[in-house]
């Protein structure tokens, strides 16, 4: 905590100084467990962050002021013992002093609301890129789904995009779909949140500096499991998204010997709700399972994707998340072994 | 003697105290508070014209109500020389503007209901139909069920007049009532606009 | 300028205290409590509507004390998700329209009259009825704990957030009668709502006694009014969309349906054209307090009258219009996003010019720190501070950081515990006496005040920091690697300390009802009218009608050499 609080002022001294000199970009913090605001690690939340600063040190000095005010007046005026019982002069008001204290916040207003909408419009309005990388995302009760219309991928719950940087910039646009009720996507220290309406599609950039992994989740109530509907982006570098588009642009891996899996999958209706890419498994209602196991989790973000895991999941997922939409699939124990490796190829 | 007492700056004579009468103080806060609950339903009608993405539309299946607007709003007349009456003591019309008014509204009412009935059974438009019959009969509905309301209280005055319980000294309290009608004319005003006029 | 016309001012006050016995014998339990449920004396439901506002505030404090309890440790079991959602919901729910609704316009039902010399309010059994009327819709929205799930599920309570968006409400993602209960509770209790705002408008304006002409009206009745007023405007919206919500839910309506075409931001702009003049309606009656307490207590008159009157109309008018900053995030146009921050930083202005005029109120005067007094000086310092964070949470761009999340909580927790409910609990400890006959024990008072201080700084306080560190609202449990866990534990621990605190508090009310000092008239030397008449005042409040000549009618009697009318315009 303490570390933490120590960065956070260093950074924040900095990011100060440098939003004084207008110049309106702090430097990119690294990824890290806790999503702070105040890290960032992209342009977006960190114009954000320069605002955010700006921000806090007019309203901290107001607050210096008028509780230093108040403290002054509540010892300066506090009744004594040594009071006779005289009443203290009347005063009813005073039209200069309302005027003062009136037109000093009027000004106040205009230099923070300047500052504001021009921050509004960089942000929100910033034109985009030809190098921009664009990406739909879905939201579902309680899951991602990302779909790359560029490059041909369907994948879920873990966003990879490709680092970006000054020099060679490479921004993700992100178009925010939904397929059932509001969600809102926040990864702090990639940028702001922006809410998936159905029905009113949205948009949200990033433009990642530092690679690594960024962490956030669903930040409109969307259901009982809200909670877990984690995010996690994977800032890669360009080697690694390479190699990560050209693995999930294949179609599932055909392993004979899991067959009697893979039987398994087709028969229980699993096909129903998930697809895999190159078999007659073509459902939408739950993730794209193409490329399963080149996920670090399972669940969006609930569970560490282990063969434990992911058996115990198909058996019984309200034990990871009550109340999600997969039903418990009533499989018994040679089924599910054969299942789970089926899904185990699927790399 | 007075509780607290008069200060030299207040003086009966000089100026008398006289504060407005609160039934209608009351039914315009009433008025203000409905009326809010109308623009929501108005703003939503407006915002979903031509948004519906099947069914019947307003051109195809709406005819301008001007029979049931005419009688409506001229019950708004009626109720006005109803008052009128009674201020000046004249019961017998009084009664009859009253029980005119009355007539006018459910008049309307069955109008209503009338053009309602072609539309669900001839034209298939029901409130479930599509975004159109959602806010049409949610509009036009909420105007008519205050409508009822109104004639509920309406009837209750003539009753209360042909059983000879109402003397002049009540004309305060039945403008008040009076003052209820005239709001759900108004609002049928802009509700005709919006649906009949601007919505087609 | 003695004249035959002119009383001596040296006698005492008559005329406004009936100093005949009590006729009555002593009245059986029965009838007591029948006497209670028929009433129409605005003092006893002003009452009614305190108490039933305080036993909810105990009941939406435990579903808070449980929420904290769950959420102290990562990956918690002791709430499960269903049972928090619906937990969270009525918290929510209960605290805005059961708690702060009705204490609220408990408080104006029993001083509105008293303070401009009038013998009830106007219509005294509408008055009645909309106090059994939002009864009702509160003891609906708590039967829906039955049935359902059965109670350890916690039944059919609402479980979609008290702001309820479509179409997580629609039939499809709510299947059952949670959000019915939420949507009809809440209608019913409207009902309520508007006949009493109604009431206090009509009472202001035409009940008033010989004399008070309008600047002359106490703060609190103008602020009260303003409120009741901005009030019919406010909660008929939220009518307007559950009766919209219960015909997409049983008629087959699509007003909120996507899949028809209809429109899910249809819903948040609504909910919060209600929402946000709903909060100001609930911190008005804040000021009003303040605007009466401070005064007294630093013995001076409020300085700059009108312009409190000026900018108490001119936050109603101006929180119509900033409802969108609640709704940055939904994917308006920056244009949007701009004008709302613009609105949202202008209705600080006059807000900010009110605590200026407090502190002018308190500069030169002679402050006496009683525990009434005590709560409205916190009131002021934790208002200084909710409106500073309600300004940073209006620079769009820094709201797509901090909305939705532990910010945004802490945020409006300091307006509505520390702004609100401190200045509440300081305009009991101010006019218990008046409406019981006897005072609150200051030494409860003020453990009381220290430690619900001392537990709400470390909730709230502290509670901005998961917010910056990336922790959403909404949620049941969190993961152990982010970093949240020993800031939520320091929460939960505070929300404890703020439960002990209120305990007290009602310890104090039971043993000040049982042996408290007796209060006599007016026992803290104050100048409007409910200090002129007795403490509990006769059902009739006043054995005549006062004549008033200026805005502090005991000051010119207490002080006829300084009369106030002198020097008021």
């Amino acid at each position: 905590m303490l570390r933490h609080w120590l960065r956070k002022t260093r950074y924040g001294a900095q990011a100060a100084v440098l939003a004084a000199l207008g110049s309106g970009v702090a430097f990119a913090s690294g990824p890290q467990a806790t999503p702070s605001i105040f890290a960032p690690a992209s342009t977006p939340a960190a114009q954000i962050n320069s605002v955010a600063y700006f921000v806090l040190e007019i309203t901290g000095a107001i607050f210096f002021v008028v509780a230093g005010l108040l403290t002054y007046v509540l010892i300066r005026y506090r009744a004594r013992d040594t009071d006779d019982n005289s009443e203290p002069a009347q005063i009813y008001g005073s039209n200069q002093v309302e005027l003062a204290w009136t037109v000093i916040p009027v000004l106040i207003v205009v230099v923070l609301f300047l500052t504001t909408a021009r921050m509004i419009f960089a942000i929100q309005d910033a034109p985009k890129p030809k190098s921009a990388l664009d990406v739909t995302v879905v939201g579902h009760q309680f899951w991602w789904e990302y779909r790359y219309p560029d490059l041909g991928i369907v994948a879920a719950n873990e966003l990879h995009v490709p680092l970006s940087s000054k020099d060679s910039p490479k921004p993700t646009f992100l178009k925010l779909l939904s397929a059932d009720v509001d969600h809102s996507y926040w990864v702090p220290q990639l940028s702001g949140k922006i809410d998936l309406i159905p029905n009113h599609p949205n948009e949200l950039w990033i433009d990642p500096l530092q690679p690594g992994l960024y962490y956030g989740q669903c930040a409109q109530f969307c259901g009982v499991e809200h909670a877990k509907m984690l995010l996690r982006v994977y800032v890669d570098t360009p080697e690694e998204f390479a190699a990560w588009v050209k693995n999930q642009q294949q179609p599932g891996v055909q392993d004979p010997s899991v067959a009697a899996g893979r039987r398994v999958f087709e028969t229980q209706a699993c096909m129903n709700c998930h697809a895999v890419r190159g078999t007659a498994a073509t459902g939408r209602f739950g993730p794209d399972l193409t490329h399963l196991m080149s996920r670090d989790t399972i669940a969006s973000g609930v569970a560490p994707n282990t063969k434990e895991n992911l058996r115990q999941w198909i058996k019984d997922p309200d034990s990871f998340k009550p109340g999600s939409l997969m039903p418990a699939m009533q499989l018994n124990d040679e089924q599910l072994d054969q299942l789970t490796a089926y899904l185990a190829t699927l790399k | 003697m007075s509780a607290i007492p008069l200060t030299p700056h207040v003086s009966d004579t000089e100026h008398p105290w006289h504060l407005p009468y609160r039934g209608r103080v009351g039914m315009y806060c009433l008025i203000i508070g409905e009326s809010a609950i109308f623009v929501i339903f108005v703003v939503a009608y407006i915002f979903y014209i031509g948004k519906s993405l099947y069914g019947p539309t307003p051109q195809q299946v709406l005819e301008v109500p001007i029979l049931n607007s005419i009688a409506l709003l001229s019950s708004s007349v009626t109720i006005w020389l109803a008052e009128r009456a009674l201020e000046h003591k004249k019961m017998k019309p009084f009664m009859l503007f009253w029980a005119v008014t009355i007539f006018l509204g459910a008049f309307f009412l069955v109008g209503t209901g009338i053009e309602w009935y072609k539309l669900i059974y001839q034209d298939g438009l029901t409130i479930s139909t599509n975004l159109f019959g959602t806010t049409f009969y949610s509009l036009v509905g909420l105007h008519a069920t205050h409508v009822i309301f109104g004639l509920f209280g309406l009837s209750l005055v003539l009753f209360f007049a042909l059983t000879g319980r109402i003397r002049d000294e009540h004309a305060e309290k039945i403008q008040v009532l009076a003052l209820y009608w005239h709001f759900v004319d108004a609002i049928w005003i802009v509700v005709f606009t919006v649906v009949y006029i601007i919505g087609r | 300028m003695a004249d035959s016309t002119f009383p001596n001012p040296a006698a005492p006050i008559h005329g406004a205290l009936d100093l005949t016995p009590p006729a009555l014998g002593r009245r059986t339990l029965l009838e007591i409590l029948h006497s209670w449920i028929v009433t129409v004396d605005h003092k006893k439901l002003g009452l009614l509507y305190v108490l039933y506002g305080t036993f909810f505030m105990l009941v939406g404090g435990a579903e808070a004390i449980a929420i904290r309890i769950q959420l102290a440790r990562p990956n918690n079991h002791f709430l499960s998700p269903q049972v928090y959602n619906r937990f969270f919901t009525m918290h929510g729910t209960t605290m805005v329209f059961l708690v702060g609704m009705t204490i609220i316009f408990g408080f104006g039902n029993y001083l509105v009259p008293l303070m401009i010399g009038a013998r009830d309010m106007a219509f005294p059994r509408l008055n009645a009825f909309s106090f059994w009327v939002t009864a009702f819709g509160g003891l609906l929205l708590y039967y829906s704990f039955l049935g359902g799930s059965g109670l350890y599920g916690v039944g059919n309570a609402p479980d979609v957030g008290w702001f309820a968006y479509a179409p997580l409400t629609a039939r499809a993602f709510s299947p059952g009668h949670a959000t019915d209960y939420w949507a009809i509770a809440l209608i019913v209790t409207g009902f309520g709502t508007v006949g009493t705002a109604l009431n206090i408008v009509a009472t202001a304006f035409c009940m008033r006694c010989k004399g008070m002409t309008l600047m002359r009206m106490p703060l609190f009745v103008w602020v009260m009014v303003v409120d009741s007023a901005l009030t019919l405007i406010t909660i008929t919206p939220l009518t307007a969309a559950q009766i919209m919500l219960l015909i997409d839910r049983y008629l087959g309506g699509h007003f909120f349906d996507t899949q028809a075409g209809g429109s899910a931001l249809a819903w948040i702009h609504f909910f919060w054209i209600f929402g946000h003049p709903e909060v100001y309606v609930l911190v008005l009656p804040a000021f009003a307090i303040a605007n009466e307490v401070i005064p007294t207590f630093s013995r001076k008159a409020i300085f700059g009258y009108p312009a409190m009157v000026a900018a108490s109309v001119g936050i109603a008018f101006v929180s119509l219009g900033v409802w969108a900053h609640h709704m940055f995030t939904v994917g308006m146009t920056s244009a949007s996003n701009a004008f709302f921050t613009l609105s949202t930083m202008i209705v600080g202005i006059p807000t900010g010019i009110k605590i200026f005029n407090w502190l002018a109120t308190m500069w030169g005067g002679r402050i006496r720190f009683t525990t009434s007094m005590l709560f409205l000086i916190a009131f002021v310092f934790q208002f200084l501070i909710a409106g500073l964070t309600g300004i940073m949470l209006s620079v769009s761009p820094w709201d797509w950081q901090l909305h939705n999340s532990y910010f945004v909580i802490a945020h409006f927790h300091y307006v509505l515990v520390g702004a609100i409910i401190t200045a509440i609990f300081g305009g009991m400890y101010y006019w218990f006496p008046k409406a019981t006959g006897r005072m609150l024990d200051e030494t409860l008072g003020k453990w009381h005040f220290w430690l619900f201080t001392i537990g709400f700084h470390v909730t709230f306080d502290v509670m901005h920091i998961p917010g910056i560190l990336g922790m959403p609202r909404s949620i049941y449990t969190y993961e152990a690697n982010r970093g949240w866990g020993t800031l939520n534990m320091i929460v939960s621990i505070g929300g404890i300390i703020q439960g002990i605190a209120v305990l007290i508090f009602l310890w104090n009310i039971i043993v000040s009802l049982r042996s408290g000092k007796e209060a006599g008239n007016d026992p803290w030397d104050a100048w409007t009218l409910e200090w002129a008449t007795s403490s509990p005042p006769p059902d009739y409040n006043f054995a005549t009608e006062p004549v008033v000549g200026s805005r502090r009618p005991l000051w010119d009697l207490k002080h006829p050499e300084d009369p106030d009318w002198k020097y008021e315009a």
